[in-house]
């Protein structure tokens, strides 16, 4: 094996024994078709910890943007998705019909491939989610902006144009404002689809950072096609191929020593 | 989380209804259009039954023969005047308007009646309904035919063979009429009109020839030779050199003054016309208060929130088709609907006193409006759809991942995005608008009302005045003119006007878009895997 996928797993290792994580996902037997034809995931279970960084791996078309998009009912809006099976979150049925669907999207927040900010300025994007949970106060909009920027290691950049277009960031400086734009919300799990894939090597790096730096509060899901990165960031790894989970261990365990054949051959380059 | 009234706004419920009720408005314009084109326009060509009755108002009761032509309830005070017979108390009582024809013999072809007045109704199979060339149309029994003033051998009272004896002499008729018809359009009249043409115009010539060569001038040339030159064969004379341009502009500019803030003289042909430029604008500017919001919203519906299916499609498809139903349709549409209909029954509800003298049932600004609104509203429609299509799928997948309910993200995210899309539409609305003419004429516009329908006197906004529009003048001065010479330059003009407007409307839009698209440019849109 890889001697940097060997040192990540020790680092990684080492932060388990430390504590025992609780479960903060918890996905059982869950299926879902697109039009009734085409199944992209088959009865997966996989139990996401909490504060920890979980990252989804597998080659495309594998299914799992597919269960990201679960975890934050996000599937919904998608016609003749059909969803069987479980997601609890803390406990509770996030498919169940009690479940306000915009309460739980504040809970699970999500961060997509390529920068979505609104045409509108910084300071709108961050304070949006605010604005639709009826928070106008000027001086607490001001403060949790600030918050959110900082914890999204932007506002240094920021604080002096906030009322400027955030069309005109970089890429790397508008996804860290969408993930400040999520933060402020205060949501519970962030979920990262492929978020630093359209970035160069420098804002990836600041987005990796930022991951260490956030799953102290978060419990953090990412998918990625970038091992490294995945190695990197990581504490456990789940690794899925055509709609089915093969393997989830923690990530030093899936980069050092896989059960399965699938992972290994992925790991290792083999196909995907 | 949200729970009642507040849970039940923040959901977007009642925007969906609204949405809603505006594509169904929409569509039961769209059906009323139809059913009243269909009922009245083919209706007209349906044979109607002729009624005989003794009717009992008269002392002694008269026979009548004629067909119902149109019933409606009314005041009973309303009728003393115009009803024989009509009872003087009472209050809601229907009458009928009967087509008595022959309006050769009786002197006029309709009356009202009241049908509890009749007596002896009946149907009878004998009644002829003749259609004539003159004088409309003719009620009676057919009782003989006579050929050069001489009885027919036919037997009067066998009616069936007296019928057909009719028919074959009509079809007879009907083929000389033809033939007659024939020679007198087509050779005699172009003959006659040439030989007539001839005739003036030589006469005219030989007037001309003798008076152009009346005048001639003298001009000294360089050299000085003197030259006689006759003034007919002068195309213009100026003298460049004493003329400043400082002249020249004056005079141009006070007449273009003149042209674009006096009223009209001698009927259309001179002064200015601004009232006809008022007029337009007003009609415009209420026309797009009333479009945008239905456009806008039922745009939002089709493309939003109504389900994808076969109806879906087909309210779309009818949409587009609005867009090229002809503008006269929509006038009559507006004649019947709105001023008939709806005005007649504004009047019926808040200006009875001043009835049958109508207020709002007869042509006027907010008709007119309403009409072009009708016309128009495919064009916002179809602009809106197109705009809220081309807003990027990630922009509202981040706004839901955020917690946003389908409205609020509408409301807050796609909306404004749309807004120059709806701008586009509006503005080519309001160049269709400003440039309509033929259902003008049915629904508000008129030849001359100096009074503006936007003044100082209570209540400032005078919405049943009718009023000048430009594609009118331009009509009127080209073709209703008594002095079509005079007219022509001035209708020149105010075409050139109207044309400068709608194209500047067009070009803005065009301009528009091209801003809208650069606009999107930086937004990449979004992508799942």
């Amino acid at each position: 094996m890889n001697r940097e996928y060997e040192a990540a797993g020790q680092a990684a290792a080492a932060v388990e024994a430390l504590v025992e994580p609780e479960p903060c996902l918890e996905v059982r037997n869950l299926s879902l078709h697109y039009a009734k034809i085409r199944q992209a995931l088959n009865k997966i279970r996989l139990t996401i910890p909490r504060q920890r960084v979980t990252a989804l791996i597998g080659p495309s078309g594998c299914g799992k943007t597919s269960l990201l998009r679960c975890f934050n009912r996000l599937n919904d809006l998608v016609d003749d998705c059909v969803v069987t099976g479980r997601i609890r979150l803390e406990g509770k049925n996030i498919y169940s019909s009690k479940i306000d669907v915009t309460e739980l999207r504040r809970r699970v927040g999500m961060v997509f491939q390529k920068p979505n900010p609104f045409p509108k300025s910084i300071y709108e994007n961050v304070a949006f989610g605010l604005r639709i949970r009826g928070i106008n106060s000027r001086r607490r909009l001001d403060e949790i902006v600030q918050e959110s920027l900082e914890a999204a290691a932007l506002w240094d950049e920021v604080k002096d144009r906030l009322h400027r277009s955030a069309l005109e960031l970089s890429g790397g400086q508008q996804q860290r404002l969408v993930i400040a734009r999520t933060l402020a919300v205060e949501p519970e799990v962030l979920l990262l689809d492929e978020s630093a894939s359209a970035l160069d090597p420098i804002s990836t790096l600041k987005i990796e950072e930022l991951i260490t730096e956030l799953k102290k509060n978060y419990t953090i899901v990412i998918v990625t096609h970038n091992l490294q990165q995945a190695a990197r960031v990581s504490d456990y790894t789940a690794f899925m191929y055509m709609g089915n989970m093969v393997e989830f261990d923690t990530t030093a365990r899936i980069f050092t020593n896989p059960v399965k054949r699938q992972t290994e051959d992925y790991i290792t380059g083999r196909y995907g | 989380m949200n729970g009642g009234i507040s849970g039940w706004y923040r959901s977007g419920a009642p925007w969906i209804w609204l949405n809603a009720a505006a594509v169904a408005a929409c569509l039961a314009m769209v059906f009323g259009l139809l059913l009243l084109l269909g009922a009245r326009g083919l209706g007209h060509f349906w044979p109607k039954p002729v009624l005989q009755a003794n009717y009992l108002a008269m002392d002694p009761p008269v026979t009548v023969i004629g067909e119902i032509a149109d019933s409606e309830t009314v005041d009973a005070g309303q009728l003393q005047f115009s009803v024989a017979g009509a009872p003087l108390s009472g209050d809601r009582i229907e009458r009928q308007l009967l087509k008595l024809g022959n309006r050769d013999i009786t002197g006029n072809d309709f009356a009202w009646i009241l049908p509890s007045l009749l007596d002896e109704v009946e149907y009878p199979e004998r009644l002829v309904t003749l259609e004539r060339r003159e004088w409309g149309n003719f009620y009676g029994f057919l009782s003989g035919i006579l050929q050069n003033g001489e009885p027919v051998a036919a037997p009067p009272e066998d009616a069936g063979a007296l019928w057909s004896e009719l028919q074959q002499r009509l079809d007879r008729a009907r083929q000389l009429r033809d033939e007659i018809e024939q020679i007198e359009r087509s050779i005699i009249a172009d003959i006659n009109f040439g030989m007539e043409g001839l005739r003036l115009q030589e006469m005219r010539l030989l007037e001309l020839n003798r008076q152009i060569q009346r005048d001639s001038a003298i001009f000294r040339v360089a050299g000085g030779a003197e030259v006689e030159l006759p003034v007919a064969d002068i195309v213009r004379a100026y003298r460049p050199n004493a003329m400043s341009r400082f002249e020249a502009m004056e005079t141009y500019l006070a007449r273009l003054f003149e042209f674009l803030t006096d009223d009209p003289r001698e009927s259309n042909t001179e002064g200015g016309l601004l009232p006809a430029i008022y007029g337009t604008a007003m009609m415009v500017l209420l026309m797009s208060v009333l479009v945008t919001p239905l456009g806008v919203v039922a745009a939002v519906y089709l493309s939003e929130y109504a389900p994808k299916g076969w109806l879906t499609h087909v309210i779309r498809i009818s949409v587009n088709n609005l867009a090229g139903v002809p503008s006269i349709v929509y006038g009559m549409f507006g004649l019947g609907f709105f001023i008939y209909l709806a005005g007649g029954e504004i009047d019926r509800l808040f200006y009875s006193e001043s009835l049958p003298a109508p207020t709002f049932g007869t042509p006027g600004l907010l008709w007119a409006s309403l009409t072009l609104a009708l016309l128009t509203l495919p064009v916002v429609i179809v602009a809106t759809e197109e705009g809220l299509a081309n807003i990027p799928a990630s922009l509202r997948e981040g706004s839901l991942a955020l917690g946003a309910t389908k409205f609020e993200t509408l409301w807050r995210v796609i909306l404004p995005l749309a807004r120059p899309s709806m701008l586009t539409g509006l503005i080519l609305a309001v160049a269709r608008a400003a440039g309509e003419v033929a259902p003008l004429m049915l629904v508000g516009v008129v030849k001359l009302a100096p009074a503006l329908p936007l003044d100082t006197e209570f209540p400032y906004l005078h919405l049943e005045q009718q009023f000048m529009h430009l594609g009118y003048y331009v009509y009127d001065l080209a073709t209703q003119s008594p002095n079509v010479e005079a007219a022509m330059p001035q209708a020149f003009a105010a075409a050139f006007l109207l044309v400068a407007v709608v194209a500047a409307l067009n070009l803005s839009a065009v301009i528009m878009r091209g801003r809208l698209r650069e606009r999107y440019k930086a937004l990449d849109t979004g992508s799942w895997s």
